[in-house]
């Protein structure tokens, strides 16, 4: 009888010590098409779970976990079933996650709204992630590819263009783009002429190039990657003289581009997300401390995505998702003291007090609409076969 | 003017790249028309022997690039082919000797030959994958333009650009010379002679004391160089990634069946046919239309038969098309 008290009483104890820690999911791709980006992305989440864990002013003194899971980012089952056992077996109170718009999608469908998780996405950016039925429980601090697309007609627009050709990869990402891209620009009134796919990994890309030659338009805009097919399609359209201008989206701005090109495409032009923010600037030299590269492309995303999740617990005063979703958009945006990032003990202390806060962070978080980041951009232009920046947006 | 213009457009989204790539599909039907020919199975390895043939000239490519040894306007690579043909002749001498001789013996049927011949190129597959990686490799190096668009634009005045890649050229001449010098070694020496007799009648051409092994060793050489020819050239005019010629398998099959399996001309003209339809169907046909077309009439639309995206399915359609209405081919090769 003694032994058997005691025994529960050290169950007690556990199930006490269990409370005090809050774990967070963070389910990222780390193997698939884009592994090598997914690295950056943990690092920036997990530091801002350990900068607010070492603060002990995180409700009360609570210590945060992070939990990795891997999404994959094209298996949408594999990604379900890490999101399951992060939510069951280990029992995360929210989830950074998931990368991909696909798996995104399927986590948030499958295991977050049955089981009442909030999940905040620092890198999926379909436009349809705005308008899917998500009980507000899903934000992300990554743009949609909608203002993106607003963002990239204005930008054809004021280079006085007015007729382009749109060619795109052969996914969500490319589809969902060109999409939004086309209507964007009609509604800029600005002619769409041809909005054709092409397939990565392919040797050959004239006859795509030919239909788009065939329809015209004074530049091509190019919605794929910079490593896959999207070159192809450059390098064939050069080669046949149907177009010399281009117009690059977040997926065809990168060093190997010039690299590949050089001055052959100069006067082409494009966007990424990107801004000039001094939180970026503080975040990077945090990164640095750390040992991880925080410029590489959506870390910033995922240290305010966790960031998100802990000020919008202490807001509540609750490690319970039904409680702190609410607080989301409230901590994210004005009024209240801005915080920048290495200031997350700050931000819970003014909660804790009743305060407001403004956060900031790495990335200029500003949620609008359906819980997403209004996004920034980073205008280039191509000149003497560098990539150079115009201007933010 | 506008019937210049018209013309221009067409020569240079459809004719120019559709022969350029037909002489490559031709080459490489050659290859699989010989085996078929002379060894009696269908080599599904042949697309990962181009990859191989081409990853050692590759390779071979950047050691004389490395010592300084370059082709000046043509392309180094070519100077580099016979490294690769003679490495893919000896994998190929090698593999038979160790994986098809044994099948032979046996008198296997071609069906068993076939899927042996799928185990190869797995192993071929991975060899490739294993030594140069699975990324793109550009070694095209010389001059890129025969005719540029812009320089033809100044020159003509014409509102549409013609280019001619420096890749293109030496693509339609030296699949020319190939097919002129492997004819007249199939009609004219007395190895090209035995072999066609081998071809035809196995048997007898046994009685008549044509040593089989060294038929068989000739024409593993014969398909080398040919499928490293063919290789070169798809890489030098697109680039060298080991998937897409394993993707090249289809169209090739296609050219071989059309023209007749086991028939050279027949691989030849089925290379150009299958090469004028994949891009000829895909085309977007509105701006030849609109230059031809009185003001008015030209369409609307892009006048396009099928979406570029359904290019390798044109392939399947001739293959369909063929095996029902003719399936000895156009020039009456073997039945498939």
């Amino acid at each position: 009888m003694k032994s058997l008290l005691s025994a529960s009483a050290m169950l007690a104890l556990l199930a006490g010590a269990a409370h005090a820690e809050v774990k967070i999911g963070v389910l990222l791709g780390f193997t698939g098409p884009l592994e090598s980006v997914a690295g950056p992305i943990a690092s920036g989440a997990e530091m801002a779970l350990s900068e607010a864990s070492d603060s002990g002013k995180l409700l009360g003194g609570e210590t945060v976990t992070p939990v990795r899971g891997d999404s994959t980012c094209v298996d949408a089952s594999a990604a379900t079933a890490a999101g399951e056992r992060l939510v069951t077996a280990e029992g995360v109170a929210g989830i950074v996650g998931a990368m991909c718009s696909g798996a995104t999608g399927a986590v948030l469908a499958n295991v977050a709204i049955p089981n009442g998780v909030v999940m905040i996405s620092p890198s999926a950016t379909s436009p349809g992630l705005s308008t899917v039925e998500d009980n507000g429980l899903f934000f992300r601090t990554a743009p949609s590819d909608a203002r993106q697309s607003v963002v990239m007609a204005d930008i054809i627009k004021e280079h006085g263009l007015t007729e382009v050709a749109v060619t795109y990869t052969n996914n969500d990402y490319g589809k969902g783009l060109a999409d939004s891209f086309q209507s964007a620009f009609e509604a800029a009134g600005g002619t769409v002429t041809i909005v054709a796919p092409h397939d990565d990994g392919k040797g050959d890309y004239s006859a795509e190039v030919g239909a788009l030659a065939s329809a015209g338009g004074e530049a091509l805009v190019v919605a794929g990657y910079v490593d896959e097919g999207g070159s192809g399609i450059i390098q064939s359209a050069l080669d046949t003289g149907a177009f010399d201008t281009f117009v690059l989206p977040d997926g065809m701005v990168a060093p190997s581009l010039t690299e590949k090109f050089g001055s052959d495409i100069d006067g082409s032009f494009g966007q990424l997300p990107g801004s000039d923010s001094e939180g970026g600037a503080t975040f990077d030299s945090l990164a640095e401390a750390a040992g991880f590269d925080g410029s590489q492309v959506y870390a910033k995303e995922g240290y305010d995505a966790a960031a998100l999740i802990m000020l919008a617990m202490q807001a509540a005063g609750s490690a319970d998702a039904s409680a702190y979703k609410e607080k989301v958009m409230e901590v994210a945006n004005a009024p209240g003291e801005k915080i920048y990032p290495g200031e997350l003990a700050k931000g819970l202390e003014i909660l804790a007090g009743g305060g407001d806060i403004d956060y900031v962070g790495a990335s200029d978080v500003e949620l609008i609409g359906p819980g997403e980041a209004s996004g920034r951009f980073r205008e280039v232009t191509i000149e003497g076969g560098e990539i150079v920046t115009v201007g933010y947006r | 003017m506008d019937l210049l213009n018209a013309l221009v457009a067409l020569t240079n989204f459809v004719i120019v790249p559709a022969t350029a790539y037909g002489a490559q599909l031709a080459l490489g039907a050659l290859g699989v028309t010989l085996t078929v020919a002379v060894l009696r199975f269908t080599n599904v390895a042949h697309g990962d022997t181009m990859a191989f043939g081409t990853m050692v000239t590759i390779l071979a490519t950047w050691g004389l690039q490395s010592i300084g040894i370059t082709g000046g306007p043509v392309p180094t690579a070519l100077i580099a082919l016979p490294a690769g043909i003679a490495a893919t002749a000896a994998l190929l001498l090698a593999t038979d000797r160790l994986v098809y001789r044994f099948y032979r013996q046996q008198r296997a049927s071609s069906a068993i030959l076939l899927i042996v011949s799928i185990g190869v190129m797995f192993v071929m597959n991975g060899l490739v994958r294993f030594i140069i990686g699975v990324d793109d490799q550009r070694f095209d190096d010389g001059a890129r333009f025969l005719v540029s668009a812009r320089d033809f634009k100044a020159w003509s005045g014409l509102d549409e650009g013609l280019a001619i890649k420096t890749s293109q050229g030496i693509t339609v001449l030296t699949a020319a010379v190939v097919m002129a010098a492997l004819f007249w070694f199939l009609n004219r020496t007395r190895t090209g002679k035995s072999m066609r007799a081998f071809a035809d009648n196995r048997d007898l051409a046994l009685l008549s004391g044509i040593d089989p092994e060294r038929v068989v060793a000739i024409t593993w050489i014969l398909v080398a160089a040919l499928a490293t020819i063919a290789g070169t050239l798809y890489g030098l005019d697109k680039s060298f990634k080991p998937f897409t010629y394993f993707q090249l398998l289809l169209p090739i099959f296609a050219a071989a069946i059309v023209g007749g399996l086991g028939s050279p001309v027949g691989a030849i003209v089925g290379g150009f046919i299958v090469a004028f339809s994949e891009v000829g169907l895909t085309y977007a046909w509105k701006k030849v239309f609109s230059y031809l077309l009185p003001m008015g009439l030209a369409p609307d639309g892009l006048a396009q038969l099928l979406g570029t995206e359904y290019k390798n399915a044109v392939s399947f359609l001739i293959l369909v098309l063929v095996l029902l209405i003719k399936p000895t081919g156009l020039f009456k090769g073997t039945s498939t």
